[in-house]
């Protein structure tokens, strides 16, 4: 199988993760996106390091693994304070700032 | 059969400088030190060990930097000294941003710590859901959320970072790290926390969602060069295009495209600028006025990072795709902020849209990068940048500064009750009647930001746009000038209002914004009685009890003292703003080194 697909199905999925984004409603669904879209990149660093034999994109792959899980303790942290006041954590409730 | 052991790749140890790497290790140790201070310090005593921890690392950093450059980096030959392996490439243009984040975070940390009135902008725990019991309780024991301290410091660690960076996985893990540390502060007001929490979704969903694409950027550029080393890409040393990726330039192109969004939206320039009015209304005062100056200027370390080492692209001139990219988004957010400040009614989401404004008059520098003519590496726009950046910083942690202490309140004498900020635009008439001080200060903040001579701001735009000019781009640079000269409108109006208006009578009702009666609605929803008068201190808006009833009925305007670090941090960044614009002479000199660039 030709390792060029595997950056095709990276680019789907990011793309995927990006229009869940901007879509859905709930903070969390959209917080998955971003989630996706971490591991869209991951699939392609991987596969450019098999690509060039060179190591480093999988050691990259690890780095974005624990920032993906730092990212996930702030989020939810985030989502879960708005959640607690507001029961509900859709996008579109949290709308007093505009102007 | 050789051994595997003997086909696997060498491991080398990487040299470690510990003396260039002391100013990272002093910030980002601090805040691990002050984490433990947290566990292990008493509560009396936390605050200002806290705070003396944080002061120390600061100005220690600035003042290493400072040595760093005087004793260790001026005497030798180098441009640009490369550390663990390349991880951090550290030039002239480093050193120079860094002290600048750092003289700025420290006096936006004095104006942190500002705890007139026994209350700093922060919730007593932000964990309490707003109106809730265990709030009031928690208020009333005189909680502090002294985190706050450790928090800051890892995000002036991740900014100092962010410029420094020689590889991209620094630069991300720098952007994440500065970051980070953010989302949560943004989230912490002490009033109106409703806000306050929307600011930290909004600011965390855009910003994880922009840290994404410059991932995938990094992802598109590792997969055309091979390295993520900056110093290899640009030099093409790795440019062996595997065969699966020829015609892999477009995938280049849209890397660095990617890295840009990236970054760009830190910096908050249109089309990437939407959580910037929202956040920095939401977000407590103070941290307003951090995030602004700092994170603006680490972010605007890391474009000129990526522009530097990509636009001369040795053999592969990307300078064009680059150049484009920039102008188009200099012009947008230049036009956007300069119109868009002009109606507003609120004095930070103006400050904000002044900041998206703001980030376009830098990127016109930006644009001015020249192509690669083969021989020299020198970058003008370096020089012009760091002095924007840092005029821009000292104006914008003033101004806010004077913001977070002119309060609404209600009542008289001893029953006064302190509120939220008053941060309409009419509760600012006859300030210069009833604060002179703070008023003159906010005054000189103000012109710095519309480029007036005699403040920093005019030389900051004077030596922007001239690079631009000089770079051809003479037409960007009347562009420029135009969207000043609509932004002096907002900028002046404020003075006028401040100095020339008289204050409405205390009797009169402020119009009601809109948010209020949001905020008024969803009170309803908690089992406490909206504008039930609080126990204890005359003290109130904490959460949601008071903070819409009292602010409709009254029309009150209280304007704190503030603390003695507030005041200095206010009178430093003035004197600064008006000294940078009268003699501009040996910073600029200084600076000067920071155009020679060698990748």
């Amino acid at each position: 199988m030709e390792v060029g697909n595997y950056l095709y199905l990276a680019m789907i999925l990011f793309a995927i993760g990006a229009t869940t984004v901007m879509l859905r409603r709930s903070a969390i669904i959209a917080f998955m996106g971003v989630e996706l879209m971490l591991n869209a990149a991951n699939l392609a660093f991987v596969t450019f390091a098999r690509i060039h034999g060179d190591l480093s994109g999988q050691v990259i792959a690890f780095f974005v693994m624990v920032v993906a899980a730092a990212e996930v303790v702030v989020g939810l942290a985030i989502i879960v304070a708005i959640f607690r006041t507001r029961k509900s954590a859709s996008v579109d409730d949290v709308n007093l700032l505009k102007g | 059969m050789t051994p595997l052991i003997a086909a696997a790749p060498q491991f080398v140890q990487p040299e470690i400088w510990w003396t260039w790497l002391a100013p990272y290790l002093l910030v980002l140790g601090a805040a691990v030190v002050g984490v433990l201070v947290e566990a292990f310090v008493a509560p009396r005593a936390r605050r200002s060990t806290q705070l003396t921890l944080a002061l120390v690392a600061l100005l220690g950093a600035a003042g290493w930097n400072v040595w760093l450059w005087v004793d260790q980096f001026a005497p030798t030959e180098f441009k640009a000294i490369a550390l663990v392996n390349g991880s951090l490439m550290v030039s002239y243009f480093t050193l120079a941003l860094q002290t600048v984040i750092l003289v700025v975070a420290a006096l936006a940390l004095l104006v942190v710590a500002d705890r007139s009135r026994g209350a700093d902008d922060f919730a007593p725990t932000a964990a309490a859901i707003p109106g809730s019991d265990y709030e009031e309780l928690a208020r009333t024991k005189g909680l502090q959320q002294t985190e706050i301290y450790p928090l800051f410091l890892f995000a002036v660690g991740g900014m100092m970072l962010f410029p420094a960076a020689g590889n991209l996985l620094t630069m991300f893990i720098a952007l994440e790290i500065l970051s980070l540390p953010l989302y949560v502060m943004s989230g912490m007001a002490r009033h109106r926390r409703l806000l306050s929490q929307e600011a930290s979704l909004k600011y965390f969903l855009l910003g994880a969602f922009s840290s994404a694409f410059f991932l995938m950027g990094m992802a598109l550029v590792y997969g055309y060069a091979g390295t993520i080393n900056l110093w290899a890409i640009t030099n093409g040393h790795a440019l062996q295009v595997p065969e699966a990726l020829v015609g892999g330039r477009p995938l280049l192109v849209m890397g660095v495209v990617m890295l840009l969004v990236g970054v760009l939206f830190k910096v908050g320039a249109v089309p990437f600028h939407q959580w910037t009015p929202d956040v920095y209304q939401g977000a407590p005062t103070s941290i307003t006025g951090f995030m602004a100056a700092c994170t603006k200027a680490a972010a605007f370390g890391a474009v000129i990072r990526i522009v530097v080492w990509f636009a001369p692209f040795i053999g592969l001139d990307l300078h064009e795709e680059i150049q484009v990219t920039i102008v188009i988004v200099a012009i947008a957010s230049m036009l956007l902020g300069s119109v868009l400040g002009v109606v507003q009614h609120d004095v930070k989401r103006l400050l904000a849209y002044s900041s998206i404004a703001h980030a376009g008059f830098v990127l016109v520098a930006v644009a001015g990068v020249l192509p690669y003519d083969g021989q020299t590496f020198v970058f003008p726009m370096n020089s012009a940048v760091i002095f924007y950046l840092l005029a821009y910083g000292l104006a914008t942690v003033g101004a806010f500064a004077v913001v977070r202490l002119v309060r609404e309140s209600q009542g008289r004498g001893a029953d006064a009750v302190t509120l939220g900020e008053a941060t309409h635009l009419s509760q600012w008439a006859g300030l210069g009647r009833r604060s002179p001080f703070l008023a003159v200060a906010f005054s000189v903040f103000l012109l710095s930001f519309a480029g007036i001579p005699l403040t920093a701001g005019f030389i900051g735009k004077f030596t922007a746009f001239k690079v631009a000019v000089d770079g051809g781009l003479w037409w960007l640079a009347v562009l420029a000038v135009l969207c000043s000269a609509i932004a002096v409108f907002f900028y002046v109006r404020i003075i006028v209002l401040m100095f020339f208006v008289d204050p409405a009578a205390d009797d009169t009702e402020p119009e009601p914004a809109r948010e209020v009666v949001a905020v008024g609605a969803l009170g309803a929803t908690s089992d406490a009685p909206v504008g039930t008068p609080l126990a204890g201190e005359p003290e109130a808006g904490v959460g949601l009890r008071l903070s819409d009833e009292l602010r409709r009925t009254s029309g009150g305007v209280t304007v704190l003292k503030g603390s003695v670090g507030s005041r200095v941090a206010i009178a430093v960044a003035m004197v600064g703003t008006l000294l940078l614009g009268v003699l501009p002479g040996p910073v600029l000199d200084l600076l000067e080194k920071t155009v020679n660039f060698l990748p």
